[in-house]
């Protein structure tokens, strides 16, 4: 048995088994839990009333990231107190059971799938959780990372453990040349538009295919990061020379031959090329375009070239009532072509896509234009060393002629539990990863788009093909 | 956490299909740093009139503020609940509410898992059952189903009948009221083998340059 051919999924499965009863989901033990302000307090909670403590501090660490104002003078003054003593909870916590935490104000501070990664902490074959769904982005690295309800954070601060049954693979191979303008955010939206929101549901997705090797690290984890979006547990992709490359002289990362060791580990991973899947998907790359969605799931995508689609077209009558009404809440008529829908406001950030890459993605469209007269727009860095290194490069001078906000890392306006909302009826370009009814802020209607994507939009004040930038850039309409 | 045996009670219909977590429990009722009191915030923006002078004022179209569904244990809805966060808060506000059981054609891996950790019966029947059930719900008065995790059935007195899937494991521990960490903790001698073993492994350490020196 243990020579037949295996997935990267069970590879790293395999490795973490610490028990199997019969009858009983297995357990796995965990090498990184991942805590932030907003899911956690009930749990520690739960271990002072049960009397237990942290096992493992050291495989823990935790920052501030939803609730944290991304204006300067805010953050260290937060007007709502509710968000406030959420933080402070958070603080006390770590310092009670010694955990390391980056606080606001400290360089590291960030999205916790932000900083993660950028540390070196996040690691090829690790079994790493969250309190967060998005917590499948660090699968880029071929890590086994998930999102977990708050119980379960408890279960894994008490035991460094978790219950797990053994999810299906699903291999999605991405195969051919991505046309210039297409972009990760693009072959994820792709995804998901074509197998749905429940698509992958009890499934760990492995991408694979000559597209997906051809991404940068940061462009995997924009695909890993949306994978909840198709329902996946996770989403995996195989270490290589360029996760070997960007993990290589991290401040957490191996050094020395114990990198070497490391190395050879991690090389050992990859699935093995007869391992079977429970289920196979092939996309072809070159004929993917960039996408917007339209409704109020992120299934509800289509081509920047097409039309709001007409819900009669929808054979089963469940979805087409789900149609109609998400129609109605975006206040979108069948038939409009998308490149025609004004918007009000752009927000380039999130989890999905706001690291340097989709910062220097997003000005290379932006300079030397300035956004539409009817639209406000805001640029929110994952991290604090994201905004440092868009400043060494002068990306925020870029955005600020342009007229975009540029603020202080945090979640944001992704979801809004800090003061970054949209009010209602407001419509919005979005970098992030969920269109649900409210989730920017009640009665707000978002569209999930590329960097490149939010950024044209904000200079023309309507969406906008951003394969055709170059020719477009130079027509009256943009200022 | 409250054994579950069989219910019989109140069924609501929900005939939504992708019920996301941010609309069973909205962003802004995540500050709260305790576990309880999320049920007056279930379906926050749903349960209100959005615009227009009464806004803010309960929406007497939205089925959970009808009168006659009142005090429901069980809720019905379209496929793939509980989509979307991680939010446990989306349990809580459900089961604070007073739901004990949801039936659906499918449910979202994470939220199933939360909803079992709080004490609620997730039950998958087939579309063809559940737009019955929907329908059976919106219009018989009172209409009432009997859940019997025992038998893993659902009943109601007009001749429904339906058995439905539940892992032996989680049915266990739902009928006992079991705490997770509780059973977790009878593998500790696993447990301390395994970690000494998996330590050894340097490239699993999320803090190398810490942990070597």
């Amino acid at each position: 048995m243990s020579n037949q051919p295996k997935t990267l999924f069970e590879k790293v499965w395999n490795q973490h088994v610490v028990v199997s009863p019969q009858g009983e989901p297995t357990l796995i033990y965990i090498d990184l839990q991942l805590l932030h302000e907003v899911t956690s307090p009930q749990a520690f909670e739960g271990l002072r009333l049960t009397g237990r403590t942290v096992r493992r501090p050291d495989r823990c660490i935790a920052t501030i990231d939803h609730n944290v104002p991304t204006v300067l003078a805010e953050r260290f003054n937060i007007v709502d107190q509710i968000a406030a003593k959420q933080i402070a909870t958070l603080r006390a916590n770590c310092k009670e059971f010694g955990i390391q935490l980056f606080d606001i104000g400290s360089r590291e501070q960030g999205i916790v799938h932000v900083i993660g990664p950028e540390m070196g902490i996040t690691k090829p074959g690790m079994t790493i959780v969250c309190g967060d769904s998005h917590t499948s982005t660090h699968g880029a690295f071929g890590a086994l990372a998930f999102g977990i309800g708050t119980s379960e954070v408890e279960h894994v601060l008490a035991t460094q453990t978790l219950p797990q049954s053994k999810p299906q693979t699903f291999r999605i191979a991405v195969e051919g040349e991505l046309p210039k303008g297409v972009t990760a955010k693009d072959i994820v939206l792709a995804i998901i538009g074509k197998i749905g929101t429940d698509g992958a549901t009890g499934c760990v997705i492995e991408f694979a295919g000559s597209a997906i090797r051809a991404l940068s690290m940061e462009g995997r984890m924009t695909i890993c990061n949306m994978s909840i979006e198709a329902g996946a547990r996770a989403g995996m992709i195989a270490p290589d020379e360029t996760t070997f490359a960007y993990l290589k002289g991290r401040r957490y990362s191996p050094q020395g031959a114990e990198w070497d060791a490391a190395v050879a580990a991690w090389s050992q991973l990859p699935s093995d090329p007869d391992a079977k899947f429970d289920r196979e998907l092939v996309i072809d790359a070159t004929t993917l375009v960039p996408y917007v969605s339209w409704g109020t799931s992120p299934g509800m995508v289509a081509p920047i070239t097409a039309s709001v689609p007409n819900p009669a077209d929808t054979p089963n009558e469940s979805d087409r009532r789900a149609f109609e009404r998400a129609l109605e809440y975006m206040d979108l008529k069948a038939g409009t072509p998308l490149d025609e829908i004004q918007i009000d406001r752009v927000f380039i950030g999130s989890c999905t896509n706001s690291r340097i890459e989709d910062l220097r993605a997003a000005a290379a469209i932006a300079k030397g234009h300035h956004v539409s007269t009817h639209v406000s727009a805001m640029v929110v860095p994952g991290s604090q060393a994201v905004k440092d290194q868009a400043e060494v490069e002068g990306l925020d001078l870029i955005f600020k002629a342009a007229g975009f906000d540029w603020r202080e890392p945090g979640c944001s306006m992704c979801l809004g539990m800090n003061p970054d909302i949209l009010t209602p009826g407001e419509r919005c370009a979005s970098t992030s990863n969920r269109n649900f009814e409210g989730r920017q802020g009640r009665g707000g209607r978002t569209h999930l788009v590329s960097p490149e994507m939010a950024a044209a939009a904000a200079i023309t004040g309507h969406f906008t093909d951003v394969r055709n930038w170059a020719e477009i850039s130079q027509t009256a309409e943009v200022n | 956490m409250e054994p579950f045996k069989t219910i019989t009670a109140l069924a609501a219909p929900l005939d939504r299909v992708n019920v996301d977590t941010d609309q069973i429990i909205p962003k802004q009722f995540l500050k709260r740093i305790e576990r309880s009191g999320y049920g007056e915030f279930l379906f926050f923006d749903w349960r209100r009139i959005q615009e227009g002078p009464n806004a803010g004022s309960p929406d007497p179209s939205f089925v959970l503020n009808e009168p006659r569904y009142a005090g429901a244990k069980i809720l019905i809805a379209g496929k793939n609940f509980g989509c979307g966060s991680s939010r446990e808060h989306a349990a809580w506000a459900l089961s604070d509410f007073g739901f004990r059981a949801v039936i659906a054609p499918t449910f979202a891996d994470i939220f199933f898992s939360n909803a079992g950790k709080n004490g609620i019966v997730l039950i998958k029947l087939s579309e063809e059952d559940v737009a019955l059930l929907l329908d059976r719900a919106a219009q018989t008065p009172n209409y009432e189903l009997t859940v019997s995790l025992e038998n893993q059935t659902v009943t109601d007195t007009q001749g429904f009948h339906a058995t439905f899937e539940i892992d032996p494991f989680r049915k266990f521990c739902l009928t006992e009221g079991l705490d997770d960490i509780g059973l977790t903790l009878r593998h500790a001698a696993a447990l301390d083998t395994f970690e000494k073993q998996h330590d050894q492994a340097n490239w699993l350490k999320p803090k190398f340059s810490e942990a070597s020196v």
